[in-house]
């Protein structure tokens, strides 16, 4: 495992019947980053981090947090040592009021002043005028806002993005991109994506992932140029 | 405060019933403030957290026969028996609920009907002891706290409010605080709720335990207030009766159990007025609840005028 990786996973292989999921893969995360993952549909990227996240378990391989192996343990001990997860399909506490869905996350943190630390992270995202309408009647677009604001009240190491922008309108994108180039500094962010304009402009490192394997790995400029890169996602 | 308010103030209404109720409905009122007790604990499990669980009968039973035998085979005195009960329906809860918790929706009702029922055989099995069928009527002499006659009708009904207000007050401040929200946010999405670091067993484990001492001071109150502890209270009856009491009040409204019970109790005593066949009015009253108000009366209430409710 390398010393100064955040998270680093070795031979990781997640197979479902015949299908291979997650074949293998080695990776390694650098502190203070925004990494993006990116793939072809169906390359295993979402099954990735669903064990990196604990939410799927692991078939072999092993997984390092923060120097600490975390193979074994149940999801919500791995968002407790800071690693969050946002999820792909908004996850929201529909029925909660935003503000509850906030408080959620940042009580487990704070014992005091509850409620000044959940409308800061509101302020954040630009909820905070809302907080005490109910989430679910959100538009579909704070709703991912709000998703995000939850990974981050949760003041992660690492906050992994599941197609945040997925669904979203350009402008939305816009503001998104800025959220995200704010919290740098502050959390490592590991962004799955399939707006390559967003994973350009944000990214610090990228990953490709194809058949459940790693097809490249480098920086933006690096995998843009890669040919096997351009083969996997334009059929060639 | 206006929340703390409403809920001392229907405190206080209980308080002030005493000296209006005629002596039927005087005995009336102390049955269903005990009872509305065991309601708020199922509340607290299934209208709270969302575990729906058909073996509830297993806690209040737990509750009084630990009342029941402490007084009738260990000679104790009323108040150490009470605090009996109460403990025997938390470590009932706990010990069914580290097993019935690994399961989860439709399984979960299952296995909580299941060890509900092997509750049930094991007092009929033991009858020696308990009872059995016919259960144990306890001596008015060991129904006495300090020199007060718990089987006299005002010390009973202050009893009973007692315990009523205590359990409702104590239920208002669990919603509303830290672990309520991580309850209310594990029946909402739990899958959700475990990605900000929760641990969904124990969250769940900690309503079932919170639901298990109400249920047991529920049993334990009724014991001794009302003198008798039987094998009925065990069945599938008083497994399925606070769900309805709990629907038809408002699941998860902290009023919704005192309501529903007190709704309940007089529907079928009135029903019982005019016809053997009141169970099928109480039937129609769950049809029609479940065609036009289907959250329950204070659910309803909560959604069209008083959104403050909690």
């Amino acid at each position: 495992m390398a010393a100064m990786s955040l998270l680093s996973a070795r031979g990781l292989i997640r197979h479902f019947g015949g299908l291979r999921a997650v074949d293998g893969v080695d990776f390694d995360l650098a502190a203070g980053q925004i990494h993006a993952l990116i793939g072809p549909n169906g390359a295993g990227k979402t099954t990735f981090v669903g064990l990196l996240s604990g939410r799927i378990p692991v078939q072999s391989g092993t997984i390092w947090f923060n120097g600490q192996d975390i193979t074994r343990l149940p999801a919500h001990r791995r968002v407790a040592l800071g690693l969050a997860y946002t999820f792909q399909i908004t996850s929201i506490f529909a029925a909660l009021s935003i503000y509850d869905n906030v408080a959620l996350a940042v009580q487990r943190l704070h014992r005091r002043d509850l409620r000044a630390h959940s409308m800061a992270h509101l302020a954040r995202v630009g909820l905070k005028g809302r907080a005490d309408q109910v989430a679910g009647t959100l538009a579909y677009g704070h709703q991912r806002l709000l998703e995000i604001a939850m990974g981050l009240a949760l003041e992660p190491r690492l906050l992994i993005l599941d197609e945040p922008t997925q669904g979203l309108a350009n402008a939305e994108i816009d503001g998104f991109k800025a959220l995200v180039q704010g919290v740098v500094g502050q959390t490592t962010v590991l962004l799955i994506e399939h707006n390559m304009e967003v994973v350009m402009d944000l990214a610090d490192r990228i990953t490709v992932l194809d058949g459940g394997r790693v097809l490249a790995e480098g920086a933006p400029a690096e995998v843009r140029a890669n040919r096997a890169v351009q083969a996997a996602y334009l059929g060639g | 405060m206006r929340v703390w308010g409403f809920h001392l103030a229907v405190v206080a209404l209980l308080f002030g019933l005493q000296f209006v109720l005629p002596p039927y409905h005087f005995t009336n009122f102390a049955r269903i403030m005990v009872l509305a007790v065991f309601a708020m604990g199922y509340n607290i499990a299934f209208g709270v957290t969302g575990l729906l669980s058909l073996g509830h009968a297993l806690l209040l039973a737990a509750g009084m026969y630990g009342t029941g035998l402490a007084i009738s085979v260990l000679g104790w005195a009323a108040l150490p028996a009470l605090l009996a009960g109460l403990a025997a329906g938390g470590v009932m809860a706990l010990a069914a609920g580290v097993l019935a918790l690994r399961t989860a929706g439709v399984a979960f009702m299952i296995v909580t009907l299941m060890f509900a029922q092997a509750g049930y055989l094991t007092i009929l099995y033991f009858g020696p002891v308990t009872g059995g069928d016919e259960g144990l009527v306890l001596a008015q002499g060991a129904r006495v706290i300090g020199g007060v006659d718990l089987a006299a009708d005002t010390p009973r009904y202050l009893v009973a409010l007692a315990l009523f207000a205590f359990a409702l007050l104590a239920n208002l401040a669990l919603v509303r605080s830290r672990l309520g929200r991580v309850m209310v946010a594990m029946r909402e999405n739990e899958e959700r709720s475990r990605m900000l670091g929760y641990n969904p067993f124990a969250v769940k484990l900690a309503a079932l335990v919170i639901s298990g001492l109400y249920a047991g001071a529920a049993g334990a109150a009724y014991a001794v207030l009302f003198g008798y502890v039987g094998a009925s209270f065990a069945g599938i009856q008083y497994s399925i009766l606070p769900l309805l009491w709990v629907l038809l009040g408002g699941a998860g409204v902290v009023l919704g159990p005192l309501v529903g019970v007190l709704v309940m109790f007089y529907l079928i005593d009135l029903a019982s007025g005019y016809t053997t066949a009141h169970l099928l009015v109480v039937g129609l009253a769950l049809l029609v609840l479940v065609l036009f108000a289907p959250k329950g009366i204070l659910g309803s209430l909560r959604e069209r005028a008083w959104p403050w409710l909690p």
